[in-house]
């Protein structure tokens, strides 16, 4: 079976001349599909970097990288707009909602950016969503009006719009209370049981990388474990 | 593109006080572009038609005929056959051209009519004057004589004439009394003052008398024709094409009011130009308003457009997003400073009723649509910068911040 992610000798070097600051040392790693896995590793150990990259959203500096066959190393910025869009998903710590938009535009976005409007199946898919996240009563909630907890269910269903093979969350919980986590690792552990939805969720929080079936630790640049 | 369109509309409908400011100073902009369109265009049209309002836009003068002479084999001039200086050259075929001419599209009015120079004599006093027959019945087809009437009436008949209050002043003449004029080839007869009219323009009043086409053949000895033919057009600025329709049509030496005008056309272009400077500076305003309005969006909305970036969104998306902001503002923008400036020109009188002491503005010259379209073009052009600094948006530094 192959790999569905394939990182080999990744390099990310910031800054150049005496300044250049090396994050990512020669960094290897496959992820297979329907994993959960955590990404362990303490500050500055390039956790944050590695998934940048694994999420196109910046290039490294050396190495291959390669996700459902693609070379994403060798792609322009549009290819790998349109290949993030249909196979990525992202959750950030900080939920990174549109806070001018409801919980349901906001769950819709990656479909509709892609498809020049807001379809009624995609809506249907976001309600849907919304529902399994336990938010059917917030689902024309504006984002603002929903608690931090709400919030990332909210980013979590977003992640998930397009039926990606790979969602990368960058500490999902760490700007919740034991309880919202909670509920967010639930959520996220049952999407991954019951669709084979990989996740690469990157967390200090020994607790939490311990509902993952799998740990990565990553330290100076490098996995070491 | 919908999408982008909701997108767009949601980030200027979710800053509404910030959208309505920025709304208004487009709107104070295209107020200004088109009450300038007005003021200068009025300007121009009082100009003109207190100008040439009242004189032939087009006319058509007898051509003098060189004068016989008889040369000598090896070049010299042996003799020239002089004519009498009373003797003036005329347009024999008039009664011909003439309704010919008033079938050329454009034209109002066509007066023919047979001028030349006198002197009235009233008692001992004298005065050097100007003639004009006019054919009766056509007495205001030029110059609005019947407007300009203070006493009496401007029809003219046989034995009547009408001039000018200034001249009436002077040679302290009333209605109906009667005065001698002779002609400059020394015909004189008596007539009986008519009217008096007053064009505020000093050297007529004091010197144009007006006498009946009869009674100035009388006087000039011309039993036929007429020495100038005057035509007055329904568009002034039509008067260059229409002189040369009538040549073509004629072959008479029809001249535009435009020649021998240039240095009131040269008023006119430099007015023009100063309103086209105030017009580009009030385009420039709108322009520099919506981009720095829109710099500042983009760099609020980092995060956002960051975001977007991660979820798949492509950079011309993003420039669509924010090229459609400034034309949204340029629209809305120009449709309220366009309403707002009509509403403001209502109040002014209509071309027609221009008076001394008030602005000649003229509401139709408003230019709205041009003030509409180039705002939106101003407004596109002016977010395109912003709009390219948010699609190079860095997703990972704005998502961070």
């Amino acid at each position: 079976m192959s790999a569905l992610v394939e990182v080999e000798g990744l390099v990310k070097t910031f800054g150049s001349g005496e300044a250049a600051t090396r994050v990512l040392r020669g960094l290897s790693l496959t992820l297979q599909g329907g994993e959960l896995t955590a990404l362990l590793g303490p500050s500055g150990s390039g956790k944050s970097t590695l998934l940048t990259i694994l999420g196109t959203l910046m290039k490294p500096t050396a190495g291959s990288h390669s996700m459902l066959g693609t070379d994403l190393v060798a792609a322009d910025d549009r290819a790998l707009t349109l290949f993030r869009n249909l196979h990525i998903g992202f959750v950030f710590q900080f939920h990174n909602l549109l806070p001018d938009f409801t919980a349901l535009e906001n769950v819709a976005f990656p479909t509709a950016v892609r498809e020049g409007r807001e379809t009624a199946a995609a809506r249907t898919r976001g309600r849907e969503l919304l529902a399994r996240m336990g938010l059917a009563e917030r689902i024309d909630f504006p984002t603002a009006n929903l608690s931090g907890g709400q919030k990332q269910r909210v980013a979590v269903a977003r992640a998930l719009m397009n039926r990606p093979e790979l969602v990368l969350a960058d500490e999902p919980t760490g700007n919740l209370d034991r309880a919202a986590a909670m509920q967010v690792m639930a959520l996220i552990s049952e999407i991954n049981r019951d669709e084979g939805t990989t996740f690469l969720i990157s967390t200090h929080d020994e607790k939490i990388a311990s509902l993952c079936r799998r740990q990565v630790v990553v330290g100076d640049g490098v996995v070491t474990g | 593109m919908l999408y982008g369109l909701k997108i767009a509309l949601r980030y200027l409908t979710a800053s509404k006080a910030q959208t309505a400011l920025l709304v208004l100073g487009v709107a104070v902009g295209v107020f200004i572009f088109i009450f300038m369109s007005a003021l200068i265009g009025g300007l121009a049209e009082f100009i003109l038609s207190r100008t040439v309002g009242d004189i032939s836009h087009v006319t058509i003068k007898a051509e003098d005929a060189d004068p016989p002479i008889l040369i000598s084999p090896d070049g010299h001039v042996l003799a020239v056959v002089e004519q009498g200086r009373a003797r003036t050259a005329t347009l024999a075929d008039a009664a011909t051209w003439v309704p010919l001419i008033e079938t050329v599209p454009g034209v109002t009015a066509v007066s023919p009519q047979i001028t030349g120079a006198g002197f009235l004599t009233r008692g001992a006093q004298v005065a050097q004057v100007g003639v004009t027959g006019l054919e009766p019945g056509r007495e205001s087809a030029i110059l609005d004589l019947d407007g300009y009437m203070v006493e009496g009436t401007a029809r003219l008949g046989s034995g009547l004439i009408v001039l000018g209050q200034t001249l009436a002043d002077d040679l302290s003449l009333r209605l109906g009394q009667t005065l001698r004029l002779q002609s400059s080839g020394g015909v004189s007869t008596v007539l009986t003052l008519s009217g008096i009219y007053r064009t505020g323009n000093g050297m007529m009043d004091r010197s144009s008398i007006f006498v009946s086409l009869p009674t100035a053949r009388t006087l000039f000895a011309l039993p036929q024709g007429v020495t100038r033919i005057e035509i007055k057009l329904a568009d002034l600025n039509a008067a260059d094409a229409t002189a040369l329709r009538i040549r073509a049509l004629t072959g008479l030496d029809a001249v535009p009011w435009t020649d021998g005008a240039e240095q009131l056309m040269e008023a006119l272009n430099a007015q023009a130009q100063t309103g086209y400077f105030l017009k580009s500076f009030a385009l420039i305003t709108i322009v520099i308003g919506v981009a720095s309005a829109l710099l500042l969006s983009t760099y609020r909305r980092r995060p956002e457009i960051g975001i977007m970036r991660a979820m798949g969104a492509g950079r011309s998306f993003v420039v669509f997003v924010f090229v459609t902001q400034g034309a949204l503002v340029g629209l809305l923008g120009g449709l309220s400073g366009a309403a707002l400036g009509y509403l403001a020109l209502l109040p002014f009188p209509t071309r027609d009723a221009f008076r001394p002491g008030t602005l000649p503005m003229d509401i139709t010259q408003g230019s709205y649509g041009l003030a509409i379209t180039l705002t939106v073009l101003g407004a596109i052009l002016a977010s395109i910068l912003p709009a390219r600094a948010a699609a190079r948006v860095d997703p990972v530094t704005a998502i961070s911040q």
